[in-house]
């Protein structure tokens, strides 16, 4: 499996990848399985850092310190804010857990099959060279071939911003009326 | 030469190790040797300082005064000896040697042999985890600082990006704590924590990123190297730093970066996350012995983290005051050693303003560190980061047509 991947076991390289790939997936299984979901939010911290490396490995540098900053800096964050302003987090009831079991087993073991197919036909390239600095052309993509999806994007983000604020605000004067 | 093939050579009898446990063992080594050597020492001075400060500030003698005697007293078995150690304390700049430099002994022999306790409503597992990954945020930003000329444990191109992402890991660290904790207090002291962080992580970003967007790089050793010359002069000694330049225009992002920086280590006057008057100690209530030291290592790596980045953004890291260094031309090492010697010279400052500030200025209400985040310095960053775009396309206009480079480019079009 791992020749098919074409990683060479001498190189360091390789095994700070399979090291990183082994915390993504263990991480990401246990953000699905666990039954306390303060662990499944914790375990997603290891998730978002293990796909930060994973950049790091696919030379995207800007991509995996972003990755960082919005995934664990705010996105966990938020998510940990909402964990531990709920109740009883400890022992949850699912009441529901096994509705469609067999269409989910399909279609999960379809994505797989699709994944797997893919990943094991692609001829994965493996370049032993230092990271290319990737800041800089990101930065031009963003101001010039992408600018009008850079800005929508960033309407959109003030727009959400505006209306949060909105929203937070119309409530507060309700309780003091 | 391969890494591992080096590692062989140096130590022979690795070579019928597997290669993976060599490199787990390599792992392990050079993390112990980046915190034996860096972090733990600069936290263990900066402990000092605080002691000696808060000792002054509260008139507690001992901080101040702690020396051998005392030391040897204080155990039955070496009482005998106080004698042999009652040298005259020598004068030097107004305190005496050793000036309390053993109270830092006491102190971490106190942590390390003080009971570990895990209250037994807490979850253990992230009560343990926590101290680490909290440390693990703060220390990892150490890789990129420029400590010297031109020398940083990693040259990283998005530097001071990596900076600003990675120390993010500190705020689930946090929160991890104060939840695992299974006490109110904590669990509001890891709340607050999170929110501050989060909060005034921004004008934090922007008042860097001022700076970033005028060097036109995050290298921070790119941006050390910015600031050789200025005002036309090549150079220019201490006019070249970041605050000096630009006709002093950016000292208003420089003391909003330092005032952000403040609340995002939780120093007084921003220190509501372990106010002692509200929630006993904060997110770290329940710990004690080396755990609870972890936190404070954290803390003060942060320090000093802070005033590394405020001296590498905006007073020109490792550069002298002067304008050329006093070691050109000699050796490595003293050409390092003198780089290394601003470096830290002008960090500590940062770390001393703040230890001072804690013992000088009453806490914050979390209404009022709110407003100050959202209302007035987020404000603030953002209208200099636009007065500076404007300074930076009219220094654009200005030195374009001067450039021969860009001269030359212009007429070949």
């Amino acid at each position: 499996m791992i020749a098919v991947l074409g990683l060479q076991l001498s190189n360091p390289g390789a095994w700070v990848f399979l090291a990183f790939a082994a915390v993504t997936v263990a991480s990401a299984l246990m953000v699905a399985v666990s039954r306390n979901i303060v662990y499944s939010a914790f375990s997603l911290l290891l998730t978002f850092f293990g796909v930060a490396g994973l950049y790091v490995f696919l030379d995207a540098d800007f991509l995996a310190a972003a990755q960082l900053l919005v995934y664990i800096g705010g996105i966990l964050v938020l998510i940990l804010f909402g964990i531990m302003l709920t109740n009883k987090i400890r022992d949850i009831h699912v009441s529901n857990d096994t509705t469609n079991p067999i269409l989910g087993a399909v279609v999960a073991a379809g994505i797989f099959l699709v994944l797997a197919y893919v990943s094991l036909r692609c001829d994965w390239q493996v370049e032993d060279r230092p990271p290319a600095a990737t800041a800089h052309e990101i930065g031009r993509a963003f101001m010039g071939r992408y600018l009008l999806p850079f800005e929508a994007s960033s309407v959109l983000l003030l727009g959400a911003l505006i209306g949060a604020a909105y929203l937070a605000r119309r409530s507060e004067k309700k309780e003091g009326a | 030469m391969h890494l591992l093939d080096f590692i062989h050579q140096l130590l022979p009898f690795t070579r019928d190790w597997a290669d993976w446990f060599v490199y787990v063992l390599m792992v392990f080594f050079f993390a112990f040797a980046i915190l034996n050597t860096l972090v733990a020492p600069l936290t263990g001075i900066s402990t000092y300082i605080e002691r000696r400060l808060a000792g002054r500030a509260q008139y507690r003698w001992g901080p101040n005064r702690v020396g051998f005697r005392s030391l040897l007293s204080a155990l039955p078995l070496t009482r005998g000896l106080t004698k042999l150690a009652d040298v005259q304390p020598i004068k030097f700049i107004g305190s005496k040697i050793p000036g309390g430099l053993l109270q830092f002994a006491a102190d971490g022999l106190k942590l390390f042999t003080k009971e570990d306790i895990i209250p037994s409503g807490a979850d253990s597992f992230l009560f343990r985890l926590a101290p680490y990954v909290v440390m693990a945020g703060s220390f990892a930003a150490f890789a990129v600082f420029p400590v010297s000329f031109w020398c940083s444990a990693t040259n990283l191109n998005i530097g001071i990006f990596y900076v600003i992402g990675i120390s993010s890991l500190v705020v689930p660290g946090v929160l991890m704590s104060g939840w695992a904790s299974a006490n109110k207090w904590a669990l509001y002291g890891g709340m607050r924590a999170a929110s501050q962080i989060v909060s005034y992580e921004i004008p934090v970003a922007i008042s860097l990123m001022t700076v970033v967007m005028l060097t036109g790089s995050m290298n921070m050793n790119d941006i050390v190297a910015s600031q050789l010359s200025g005002y036309g002069i090549e150079k220019a000694g201490l006019l070249g730093w970041n605050v000096f330049r630009y006709g002093g225009l950016l000292v208003v992002p420089f003391v909003v970066y330092f005032i952000g920086g403040c609340a995002e280590v939780n120093r007084t006057p921003f220190d509501l996350p372990e106010a002692e008057s509200e929630l006993v100690a904060g997110y770290h209530t329940e710990y004690s012995g080396f755990r609870w030291s972890f936190f404070f290592m954290a803390e003060y790596a942060n320090m000093f983290a802070v005033g590394a980045i405020a001296t590498t953004m905006f007073l020109g890291g490792p550069l002298p005051p002067y304008p050329a260094a006093f070691t050109e031309g000699l050796p490595m090492l003293a050409r390092f050693g003198e780089g290394f010697f601003w470096f830290f010279v002008k960090s500590y400052f940062f770390v001393l303003v703040m230890i001072h500030m804690r013992w000088t200025l009453p806490r914050y209400r979390i209404d009022q560190l709110m407003h100050l985040c959202w209302k007035v310095l987020i404000p603030i960053a953002l209208l200099w980061f636009v007065i500076m775009c404007g300074v930076k396309m009219w220094r654009m206009e200005q030195n374009l047509p001067k450039h021969p480079a860009a001269a030359a480019a212009g007429a070949h079009r």
